[in-house]
């Protein structure tokens, strides 16, 4: 047993590191800190930051463009972009869609795909769920009729997460309606620009535009568009799945927030002492950091199997909750830090170029809204609920 | 033994309910929220209309109710609906003002229930957390008998609309001395008063105000000057009360709205209430609902006692409902998926509200600090 990285990895983790040190913008750093919100540019120029150093796609093989790197690096990637407060990594392109397309696309589909969204030239939103179609994904029902060289599809697609941005989309579709709903399913890749497409926002319980519906009316989507086989698509999407799964953890960014929440308590005051010095808010700290550093351990041990080349299977089931409910429980300390200037929320006060001064703490503007976003990390990418079916089915349950 | 309300109060509840249903859906709601002062002053006239306002209030200062079921019976109905008008604020201002005001100050409580003016109490401060005894705005009084408020008040509900203030400021002592605070019936115009409102996470509307000078004759002086903590105490209790009983409200109408959702809602060919997992997430929130309910009743019922006790029983309501509004929250939101997460849907401004209440006047570690001390000392029953 050896919990500490070798040499080529140390020394690995301090050229990134020095990368994000030198080159990682410091307004937009701040900004991601304070948890202002962020543009679509702001994701672009972080995007191309990485592209320029070739390190956005990290789960991609080198000949497409990709890092190569193995589960570990990919591991200290993440932790040291979340220390150095910068974005994340839009992952419907880079994360989703491309390891689809290299695994299952055509030579032609990879050629023209990959590099534009390498390039940024396109930004991809993920087109699955459907508003009766859920965790039961299976049931989906936008269809796609084949019309001589073109699949003419209806139906409608939601919480399409920054769809507003998107220029493409990939969709789960239905083509064949006999048989086990799983077995009528494609994969279809659309321009977001075709007649018939409609966008339009659901704004969240925090009053942000986050998400859309998008309808499809009679879209006309070449064949050539389709990935793979036809009625194959779910096998795709479940591989699609299991790479939304990984880093599912989110040990970077509870790694980060946790730091974030001690200063906090340290800067609070309660009874004239820091927060962080009163016992019990103490210990509700401790608490959270020592299911954190057990969960950290759980994630290396999976990232160390999935480096000699053991496939994800429950292990993600079970970071996937760990980890969401270890971020939920960091926010809900972090609101719960604030005492009364929780309540205050002014807008505008996320937005880049906003100069009134705070009312309370500079930091507590974004913090009970993050907490109340953060629910959505227990629901999506498969329920909490979903992923423990998963785990006692492979029981044998 | 009786659990039932008198027939007065049944009343109440079912003007308010009827009223509500009527007049307060939820989009009406989320508009006025979103505009100033953050609430309807016509509605407000309306609630006032129907004695709702007075139901704060004893009959000998002018109104209906004021007995701590008389609160939790209106509360829980506001919120079931989620109302945004200003009655916790009113509750604390006002019942200061007929604890503790001279017949002329009292005189406004008359407008205040008919709905003409508003009044709040600008207590916290921003360094001051939850803890009540901590005052650094001073209050100073020269030879001529006038006084001269410094300092600045934190998180005031409906603080930028309020047209008087009952403001605390320190007149002699440390700055977490119970002894020595003062109370002060303010005029929001007052010259050195600077107010800037916001908006609330939960819907609701507050102020920061700071005070720069405020010069006040002897008449503003509210109660004996440095002994107002006692009767500070016992109108946060109210407040107290009043938001444990808010919260339960809206506990229900959370529950119920989520009953029906595991009823309706299908995944996999089925109502998603049939999958047992949820069952018994969601039977558990009843089970802690009905514990909230329970201590309510405690809570109530203790409101006239002497201060150890009813101290006691508020922090276990206001503990309780720290812990469970969280727990309802959260889980009616999962219990959902996404729609829960969307503004359109109403249960997430449920889930909101229920979890900011938890950041008015005491969250539930502080409540929970309050009791081990307080119970400390006593017996056990
Ligand atoms: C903010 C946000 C962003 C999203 N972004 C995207 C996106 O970009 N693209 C996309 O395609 N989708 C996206 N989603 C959708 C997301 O994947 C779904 O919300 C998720 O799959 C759950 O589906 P549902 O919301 O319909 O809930 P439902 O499936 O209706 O579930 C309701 C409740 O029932 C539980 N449940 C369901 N089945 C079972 C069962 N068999 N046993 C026990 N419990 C069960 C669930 O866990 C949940 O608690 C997003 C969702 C959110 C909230």
């Amino acid at each position: 047993m050896d919990l500490s990285y070798n040499p080529e990895e140390r020394a690995f983790r301090d050229e990134v590191r020095t990368f994000l040190q030198d080159h990682l913008d410091s307004r937009l750093r701040e900004r991601v800190r304070s948890g202002q919100r962020l543009t679509k540019a702001d994701y672009e120029t972080w995007h191309a930051l990485l592209n320029s150093r070739g390190w956005l796609a990290v789960t991609w093989p080198p000949e497409y463009g990709g890092t190569g790197w193995n589960a570990v690096q990919r591991h200290i990637f993440e932790e040291e972009c979340c220390a150095a407060g910068a974005p994340r990594i839009v992952p419907f392109g880079v994360s989703m869609l491309g390891p689809v397309l290299i695994r299952f696309g055509s030579p032609a589909q990879r050629e023209f795909y990959l590099p534009r969204i390498l390039d940024g030239t396109d930004w991809w939103c993920q087109g699955y769920s459907e508003p009766g179609a859920g965790s039961d994904l299976a049931s989906l029902r936008t269809r796609a009729v084949r019309d001589g060289d073109h699949y003419v599809v209806s139906g409608q697609k939601t919480w399409t997460t920054l769809g507003q941005h998107a220029n493409r989309i990939f969709c789960l579709v239905r083509t064949a309606t006999a048989g086990k709903p799983q077995e009528g399913i494609s994969f279809l890749l659309i321009d977001m620009r075709s007649p018939g497409i409609e966008v339009r926002p659901i704004v969240l319980l925090d009053g942000e535009h986050e998400v859309n519906e998008v309808f499809f009316d009679n879209v006309r989507v070449p064949v050539e568009n389709l990935v793979g086989e036809e009625n194959a698509g779910w096998t795709y999407a479940k591989y699609l799945l299991t790479h939304e799964r990984t880093g599912i953890a989110g040990v970077g960014f509870s790694t980060s927030a946790l730091a974030e929440l001690k200063r906090i308590a340290r800067a609070q005051r309660k009874n004239g002492r820091p927060l962080a010095d009163d016992p019990y808010f103490a210990a509700r700290i401790a608490r959270v950091e020592i299911d954190l550093e057990a969960m950290k351990t759980t994630n290396l041990r999976m990232i160390a199997a999935a480096a000699q080349g053991s496939a994800p299977g429950v292990e993600s089931s079970m970071l996937k909750i760990k980890g969401t409910v270890i971020r939920q429980e960091i926010n809900d300390l972090a609101r719960r830090a604030l005492g009364p200037y929780a309540l205050p929320f002014v807008s505008e006060a996320l937005d880049a170029g906003h100069n009134e001064t705070a009312i309370g703490p500079d930091f507590a503007n974004p913090l009970a809204s993050q907490y109340f976003n953060n629910r959505k990390l227990s629901i999506y990418g498969g329920s909490n609920e979903i992923q423990k079916n998963i785990i006692a089915k492979t029981l044998g349950l | 033994m009786d659990f039932t309300h008198t027939e007065q109060r049944r009343l109440l509840e079912e003007t308010l309910q009827r009223f509500l249903r009527d007049n307060y859906p939820m989009s009406l709601r989320h508009e006025h929220a979103a505009a100033r002062p953050g609430f309807s002053r016509e509605l407000w006239s309306r609630f006032a209309e129907l004695g709702l306002v007075g139901a704060l209030f004893r009959e000998e200062h002018g109104g209906f109710g004021g007995a701590g079921f008389d609160l939790t019976v209106l509360f829980e109905g506001l919120g079931r609906a989620l109302v945004v008008e200003p009655f916790l604020a009113t509750l604390l201002g006002g019942s200061l003002l007929a604890e503790l005001g001279t017949p002329e100050q009292r005189s406004l409580l008359a407008q205040i229930i008919e709905g003409e003016r508003l009044v709040s109490l600008a207590h916290g401060e921003p360094q001051g957390r939850y803890e009540l005894a901590d005052v650094a705005t001073t209050a100073e009084r020269d030879a001529t008998g006038v006084w001269k408020l410094h300092g600045s008040k934190a998180v005031v509900p409906n603080g930028d609309s309020a047209d008087w203030l009952i403001v605390s400021a320190r007149i002699h002592g440390e700055q977490t001395d119970p002894q020595g605070i003062g109370l002060y019936l303010v005029e929001a115009s007052t010259e050195g008063l600077e107010r800037r409102g916001y908006a609330t996470v939960d819907g609701g509307h507050a102020a920061e105000i700071t005070l720069d000078g405020v010069v006040l004759d002897e008449s503003a002086a509210l109660g004996a000057p440095g002994e107002s903590f006692a009767a500070l105490e016992k109108a946060v209790d109210q407040g107290t009360l009043a938001l444990c009983a808010e919260a339960l409200g809206a506990m229900q109408t959370a529950t119920d709205i989520t009953l029906e959702y595991l009823k309706t809602r299908k995944q996999f060919g089925v109502a998603i209430g049939g999958f047992q997992a949820l069952q018994h997430r969601y039977v558990e929130l009843l089970i802690e609902i009905e514990q909230v309910r329970s201590q309510l009743i405690n809570a109530a019922s203790s409101v006239e006692h002497h201060a150890p006790d009813r101290r006691w029983q508020l922090s276990a309501a206001k503990h309780l409902v720290g812990r469970v509004g969280r727990l309802v929250a959260e889980e009616t939101v999962q219990l959902h998926g996404g729609i829960a997460m969307t503004w359109e849907y109403d249960l997430g401004h449920f889930a909101k509200r229920l979890v900011m209440i938890d950041h008015w006047l005491g969250d539930t570690d502080h409540h929970l600090e309050q009791c081990a001390v307080l119970g400390r000392d006593q017996p056990a029953v």
